[in-house]
């Protein structure tokens, strides 16, 4: 046999261990060449058939990351994209069909099309370390795992909990994977191809689904799709993102197979192709890995970390970094400012690390609490996240520059303020870059990474690096006020006021602005940022002459700030707003709101605040929840302009 | 001593009292805590020491080696050995020995030791009759054995044993540390009013040192609750004479002259501190605040063990050729006023001195102002593994305060042993 992407071994026990190693990659993807050679080696073995078959990933890296993207961005047309479901559809039935038994030996990563191909197999073992994990990602790409996943995982580990997976695209770990029945074991790595060989050739009955969990994937589906369909319902919209809907509707009438769906259906190939979401979504996809190749350009990884301001920015900065590893000193006036953050972070470590209390302890034990700014010093890198004062902040770099090494990273969280105006306080303004983190720092993936007219490029490269330590994206952008996510957020809310002022409800333009698809209403987001951080920043984005909403301007004069006050544009009770029920909104109220931040966004690009328009695209939709299935504004302006 | 012993730096955690339940924090976390902070504000990163040494008395089941867990804790990197050592209530100060001898053979630089114990999480303990009868159950196969297990068995099982009267309990003598302090109490003819005025006075001492801010070897704790421990919690700043009076002798009851108030607290806390040798001062341009010039262990009865200080103190005098009026200050440790008040009184002895110390006479009567003058362990709690390293590190602080050059530190051990080091501030 003369492959190229695999190996084919047979052991004494007559077991064929086929290993994916594809050639020219440092990840394993199915694309074309390495499913036809797929098929080549079950050929093979239907002429000597071995005692057992195991598939393994010859990568560090992982087991399989999926289909291969490039491959299916370059699909013209719905029948093209009938080939590609057919021939996975078709390998993995046969693959499934074999006399022998199969087991996929899962190390690492485990995606898409991968998963599939181990739910195609008898057995899977997954290797209990921290990289392993499995996951459907379809839906996220505004497609579905149509190469048998809708089929097999239902049956596997029964609807409710393959919708769940299939659904929201989340991943799991090896335990869980055991705990749900994804996996039939899971092993520490120094154990796998032991407790593969022995697995393989047990003779063990696969795993079947208890009575009440048959029942609800044959006759009982009906039920459960209708409850998938009105959860679903809450987060995403069918004419926004029909791929989910399509999900329940294969996997409950179709009998999981995408070919079977007749054109005309909206769950079909041909819709799903035809409709520009997923095209969306997959450019959304490769911008995603455009910002993250912005990280790459040094291998800068810091050890020490220093966070000026325990606010919640500085605060929830710091667990972020003490989570990825690194030593934090976080600094503020007093012990007592710091012992908020710390038990922030205290909550952060416990959710993201339950269960492991191990790994919670020593990651807080990362999180050194520095009244006297004594970390300076060490740190690798410094990040001041102190209250939005131009006086202040050079006070607190000219003091930090003669303190900290001279190879130190300086960076500065500000969100308003221009960098080259805070640097002229350094020896060495050149020193001085942006990384720019969004509320709350846990959940938003953007990190707009500022360079001055005097930065360095080293610090700069440096930077990216850094927020790509923290698995976050990225984007860099110039030194103009608000840089590129408050320029467009600005004029949107302050849009959304003005409609206030002209006695428009909060609760119906927030409804308005959460059908058009935005994650949250602009109203709402006023209540959460701060109505007092949200003039301030308004100050110094519009000028210090620009007329406030009086709205807004008479909650801040009567001490109504929002979230934190309990009083805003609504009444916050348990961290939640207290909303009446939403009128229909005026005709075009969404889209009204909404043109001012695609203006600024094309004004943005103008100016050069980013690269180019797809990087407006990112920035906005990672940087403000901007509905992703539009592909972002600039591609709205240009769909609208074009339509 | 071959070579210059340096001490650069030095901090502990507050000393938080225990309070019949266990306390916020375990030791290792303690000691992890206090040392991340004092290796966050050093020249060199922490996988530039040599090692790490760490006393503790107690640590709990899931800390073996609790020195190594704690090294790994605070980022020193898995190259940097870890290990911990035990010498009861001297752990923390034979940390520091342990750093000095490795120093002196050449192979360490750059140490860091210190002490921690939580006693606040000392374990309750079955009974030897219920891990007896726990074993007979785990054997009993039938259910007739099983049932015939269960009529043995008798509540009185149940009843815990407490690991810390275990720890305080002499093992060769059989007494109780309280019952050797009464035993000091009985030959010097210290009075229950003596040790009661000896302990209003250490809390007095520590309020004021607070007030002056004096104890700036601390460093501030927050669990992850968010809550802040800044300062040692144990002292009654209401301490009386009227009010010590009111409490009742604990170790020989009704008779005795010992109690709470005037014994130190049992309390959990960490301390530390970083020695250098001449070389890795140079190397890492670092600024001693002081040097450790001699140190001195000693056995002692058991039964009279709070004695050790002067035991351990008296062959560091004669060896360095120094009177008492050459020492600027003194920490002796409080394990209980009675016996510190015995040690003040054996100086003073001609007899005892001569025949039991080796001094040519009476050492003489020490200055109260020259001793233990923020207070100690009466005020402050002796987390027992810490206690050592505590009193060292707060000499080379009270020293440098004062304009002082040397100092002696001394504590005393259970089993009858006692311990000194002689400092110099710089």
């Amino acid at each position: 046999m003369n492959l190229t992407h695999w190996k084919l071994e047979r052991d004494a026990d007559g077991i064929a261990w086929a290993t994916l190693d594809v050639a020219d990659s440092t990840t394993n993807t199915l694309g074309a060449a390495v499913m036809t050679e797929l098929g080549l080696l079950l050929d093979e073995l239907d002429r000597q058939p071995p005692t057992a078959l195991v598939i393994r990933s010859g990568k560090a890296a992982g087991f399989i990351a999926g289909a291969n993207i490039e491959e299916f961005t370059a699909i013209d047309s719905a029948a093209a994209a009938r080939v590609l479901v057919e021939r996975g559809w078709n390998l993995f039935n046969r693959l499934a069909a074999v006399a022998y038994p199969t087991l996929a030996l899962v190390r690492g990563h485990c995606m898409g099309g991968g998963f599939e191909l181990a739910l195609a197999c008898r057995y899977r073992i997954a290797v209990d370390e921290p990289g392993t994990r499995m996951a459907l990602p379809e839906v996220m790409l505004g497609i579905y795992p149509a190469w048998g996943g809708m089929l097999r995982l239902p049956q596997l580990i029964g609807p409710a909990a393959a919708l769940d997976l299939m659904l929201t695209g989340k991943g799991v770990d090896a335990r869980k994977a055991k705990r749900l029945g994804l996996a039939d074991e899971a092993v520490p790595a120094r154990v796998m191809d032991n407790a593969a060989r022995m697995l393989v050739l047990s003779g063990r009955e696969p795993r079947r689904l208890p009575f009440m969990q048959k029942l609800m994937n044959g006759p009982l589906s009906g039920i459960v799709a209708g409850k998938a369909r009105k959860q679903v319902a809450t987060k995403a919209r069918p004419e926004h993102y029909p791929a989910p809907y399509a999900i329940i509707d294969i996997w409950a009438n179709h009998g999981g197979n995408a070919l079977a769906v007749p054109a005309s259906s909206p769950s079909s190939l041909e819709a799903i192709f035809r409709s520009p979401t997923a095209k969306n979504l997959i450019r959304v996809f490769f911008l995603q890995e455009r910002m993250k190749g912005f990280g790459k350009g040094s291998d800068f990884s810091p050890k020490r970390v220093h966070v000026v301001g325990a606010g919640v920015m500085g605060g929830d900065i710091a667990t972020e970094c003490a989570l990825r590893g690194m030593i934090v000193t976080l600094q503020d006036q007093s012990v007592e400012r710091i012992a908020p953050a710390i038990a922030r972070a205290g909550k952060r470590i416990e959710r993201k690390f339950r269960g492991k209390s191990r790994e919670a302890r020593f990651a807080l034990d990362r999180l050194i609490p520095d009244p006297a700014g004594a970390g300076v010093a060490q740190a690798d890198l410094i990040i001041e996240a102190i209250f939005e004062n131009l006086d202040a902040k050079r006070a607190l770099f000219a003091d930090i520059e003669k303190r900290a090494r001279p190879d130190a990273v300086l960076a500065s969280n500000t969100s308003s303020l221009r960098i080259a105006d805070i640097a002229t306080a350094l020896a060495d303004p050149s020193r001085l870059v942006g990384i720019h983190f969004f509320n709350p720092v846990a959940v938003l993936p953007l990190v707009e990474v500022v360079k001055s007219a005097v930065s360095a490029d080293e610090p700069f490269r440096k930077a990216a690096a850094f927020v790509r330590k923290l698995d976050k994206l990225p984007l860099p952008v110039q030194d103009e006020p608000g840089f590129l996510v408050n320029a467009v957020l600005g004029p949107y809310m302050y849009e959304a006021l003005r409609c206030v002022d002209e006695g428009i409800a909060p609760e119906t333009i927030d409804a308005a602005l959460v059908a058009y698809g935005m994650p949250m209403g602009p109203v709402e987001l006023m209540d959460t940022v701060g109505l007092d951080i949200a003039v301030a920043a308004g100050k110094t984005l519009a000028g210090a002459n620009a007329v406030l909403p009086k709205a807004l301007a008479d909650r801040v004069a009567a001490g109504q700030l929002g979230k934190k006050s309990g009083q805003g544009f609504y009444a916050w009770v348990d961290g939640r707003a207290k909303k009446g029920t939403a009128s229909a909104p005026p005709a075009g109220l969404a889209e009204r709101i909404a043109a001012p931040l695609l203006a600024a966004a094309r004004r943005c690009v103008e100016k050069g605040v980013v690269e180019d328009a797809d990087l407006a695209d990112a920035g906005v939709i990672f940087g403000t929840g901007f509905p992703p299935f539009t592909g972002g504004p600039m591609n709205l302006s240009r769909a609208g302009t074009a339509g | 001593m071959n070579q210059p012993i340096y001490i650069i730096d030095g901090a502990r955690t507050p000393f938080l009292k225990a309070r019949n339940a266990p306390g916020p924090f375990a030791a290792s976390d303690l000691a992890t805590a206090a040392g991340s902070a004092l290796l966050a504000r050093q020249r060199f990163a922490p996988d530039q020491l040599d090692e790490v040494i760490l006393g503790c008395a107690a640590p709990s089941p899931d800390e073996v080696n609790i020195g190594r867990v704690v090294a790994l804790r605070m980022g020193c990197g898995i190259e940097v050995p870890g290990w911990t050592v035990m010498r009861n209530c001297a752990s923390g100060m034979q940390a520091i020995d342990s750093a000095i001898a490795n120093i002196e053979r050449g192979r360490s630089q750059l140490v860091l030791a210190g002490g921690v114990d939580a006693l606040s999480r000392a374990p309750l303990l079955y009974s030897d009759p219920m891990v007896r009868w726990f074993a007979g159950w785990m054997g009993a196969r039938s259910l007739g054995e099983k049932l015939a297990m269960i009529r043995r068995f008798k509540l009185g099982y149940l009843a815990p044993v407490i690991g810390i009267m275990k720890g305080l309990t002499d093992p060769i003598v059989g007494q109780l540390m309280g019952q050797t302090a009464e035993n000091l109490a009985f030959e010097f003819g210290i009075t229950r009013d003596d040790m009661d005025a000896f302990a209003v006075e250490s809390h007095r001492r520590v309020a004021a040192a607070q007030d002056a801010g004096h104890f700036g070897e601390i460093v501030p704790l927050i669990d992850k609750d968010g809550t802040v421990y800044g300062a040692d919690d144990g002292l009654r700043r209401d301490a009386s004479m009227a009010g010590l009076a009111k409490l009742k002798p604990f170790f020989d009851k009704k008779y005795g002259r010992v109690t709470p108030a005037n014994s130190s607290q049992i309390t959990d806390g960490a301390a530390w501190l970083i020695l250098a040798s001449e070389d890795a001062v140079q190397r890492h341009g670092l600024e001693p605040i002081g040097r450790i010039v001699d140190t001195e262990w000693a056995g002692l009865e058991p039964e009279r063990m709070g004695l050790g200080p002067v035991h351990a103190a008296s062959p560091i005098l004669l060896r360095n050729g120094l009177e008492r009026d050459d020492i600027d200050l003194w920490e002796i440790n409080e394990a209980f006023a009675a016996q510190v008040i015995a040690c003040l009184r054996a100086w003073q002895n001609d007899d005892y001195c001569r025949t039991r110390l080796g001094l040519p006479g009476a050492l003489g009567a020490i200055d109260p102002a020259k001793l233990n003058v923020d207070g100690g362990a009466v005020a402050l709690g002796h987390p027992v593994g810490a206690s050592g390293a505590r009193i060292v590190l707060h000499l080379l602080h009270a020293l440098r305060r004062t304009g002082g050059k040397r100092g002696i530190a001394s504590i005393c051990i259970g089993g009858g042993l006692g311990g000194a080091m002689l400092v110099e501030a710089l």
